[in-house]
């Protein structure tokens, strides 16, 4: 749902969402050097894969955004993998379109880096016990965040996608607490079993 | 969960020939041309031509169906919200709200308009191999790194999907059905994280493996992609093709 298709948008917005993105991946790129891209790879590759898992909630069943555990993880790394993984998914699956690449990039890509500014740093400081809350966090905020600038971007479009864009708010909380509860469990495991990926200074986050 | 995980049916006939950023740059100019159009007969008209492209790279009408239908989780919204959204004369009213031709025309122009943009992707890089398409991407002028990392990242997608056929049939081993619940939810959370873990482990092996091959934090694009006679006949039909299609947009 986080992949709006092109022919939709206004100009303004899909030029805005541009800039913005080539604006952030000018930085990431500058920060991810030649060094450190193949753990990188392996880490992005490792989420587009996730994202393939259909996970059952109700009746029907969706795919996980990740942009949250992937900001926590990756740090300004997020945004090059977020861009890579949205290519193929616009060439291979049809999921989006080409133009609005800049927009849906954006739209994952700036709670991405929320949660690796903000709630990253937290995972040094915050007592083992805690630590689920912050994967919760990243998960439910990733989500939430993109659906409202997911909607936003559809409610700067025109008068006429205001309702619509009120649906999407609407149908993104449900996600979150899934999204959450999933991104807490793994953060968890994560730190039982390889507490190096969320503290090691040397890994593909910046 | 058999099938690959980037599934990249390879065109066939005359778009299989063509130069990898031809069909880039083309499916970009397709892209622009298609997004400005404003009258539905026009937009139905560059469906079409998306339509042609597709059968003409080999695409089947299943596999394209398939794939359309991803989009239409978000169009319903949209298909449903809009005709009685958008402010013009009423065409007719369905218990307290009214449908305006208006936004009836607008929600056909953003099914149309999205459908064949989607089609146009399929077919021209769609059916390139992912490897050629992080190539060309990098002859066109994206940034190296980015270039590096899709190409890496296509190669390490099909290793870890079959580490993760790996332990999904591990967790079918063991009954494992997901349904909706918080059980499921928590054992995808490990799944996850368990395929995290061993890519970092990989990764590692991966960067050691290279440094062993002398890489020293640069990779060397190696492609072998030539513009042909039948590449430059190709953009010459193209262009003046899709160039009609604003023209008759203007001009009707």
């Amino acid at each position: 749902m986080a992949h709006i298709p092109d022919g939709v948008l206004s100009a303004p917005v899909l030029v805005t969402g541009a800039l913005v993105s080539v604006g952030l991946l000018t930085v990431a790129l500058r920060r991810l050097d030649y060094e450190r891209l193949p753990p990188a790879a392996v880490l992005s590759a490792a989420f587009f894969v996730s994202s393939l898992i259909s996970v059952p909630m109700g009746p029907s069943s969706v795919h996980l955004l990740l942009n949250g555990l992937m900001g926590l993880l990756l740090g300004w790394t997020a945004i090059p993998a977020i861009l890579v993984a949205l290519i193929l998914q616009a060439a291979f699956f049809g999921f989006g379109g080409l133009l609005v690449l800049g927009v849906n990039t954006m739209n994952l890509a700036l709670p991405a880096l929320f949660c690796a500014l903000v709630l990253a740093p937290w995972l040094q400081r915050c007592p083992p016990a805690r630590i689920p809350w912050i994967g919760f966090a990243a998960g439910a905020l990733g989500v939430l965040f993109t659906g409202l600038l997911v909607a936003l971007s559809l409610g700067l479009s025109g008068e006429a996608f205001v309702p619509a864009a009120k649906v999407m708010v609407l149908i993104y909380p449900p996600l979150a607490l899934v999204e959450g509860l999933i991104t807490a469990t793994t953060i968890g495991f994560l730190w039982r079993v390889a507490p190096e990926m969320l503290t090691r200074e040397d890994n593909p986050r910046v | 969960m058999t099938q690959p995980p980037l599934p990249s049916p390879q065109a066939r006939g005359w778009i299989g020939r063509r130069d990898p950023r031809l069909r880039l740059l083309a499916a970009l100019l397709f892209a622009l041309v298609t997004v400005s159009l404003e009258r539905p007969a026009i937009a139905a008209l560059a469906l079409g031509l998306a339509l042609a492209l597709a059968f003409a790279a080999g695409l089947k009408p299943r596999d394209l169906a398939r794939r359309l239908l991803a989009l239409e989780g978000f169009m319903l919204i949209l298909m449903l919200s809009l005709p009685f959204t958008t402010p013009g004369p009423p065409l007719f009213s369905l218990g307290p709200v009214t449908a305006s031709g208006v936004g009836i025309i607008l929600a056909l122009m953003i099914l149309l308009k999205a459908n064949a943009v989607v089609l146009v992707l399929l077919a021209l890089p769609g059916t390139l191999e992912p490897v050629v398409l992080g190539h060309a991407l990098a002859r066109i002028g994206v940034p190296e790194k980015l270039a590096h990392l899709l190409l890496m990242t296509v190669r390490q997608i099909h290793l870890l999907h079959q580490e993760f056929l790996r332990l999904r049939q591990a967790m079918r081993a063991r009954a494992f059905v997901p349904r909706a619940n918080p059980h499921t939810w928590r054992t995808y959370g490990w799944l996850m994280g368990m395929l995290l873990v061993r890519s970092l482990a990989r990764g590692e092996r991966l960067m050691g493996a290279m440094r062993c091959r002398c890489f020293h934090g640069r990779l060397y694009l190696l492609d072998t992609t030539r513009w042909n006679r039948g590449d430059t006949l190709a953009s010459l039909g193209l262009i003046p093709l899709l160039l009609s299609l604003p023209l008759l947009d203007r001009l009707g």
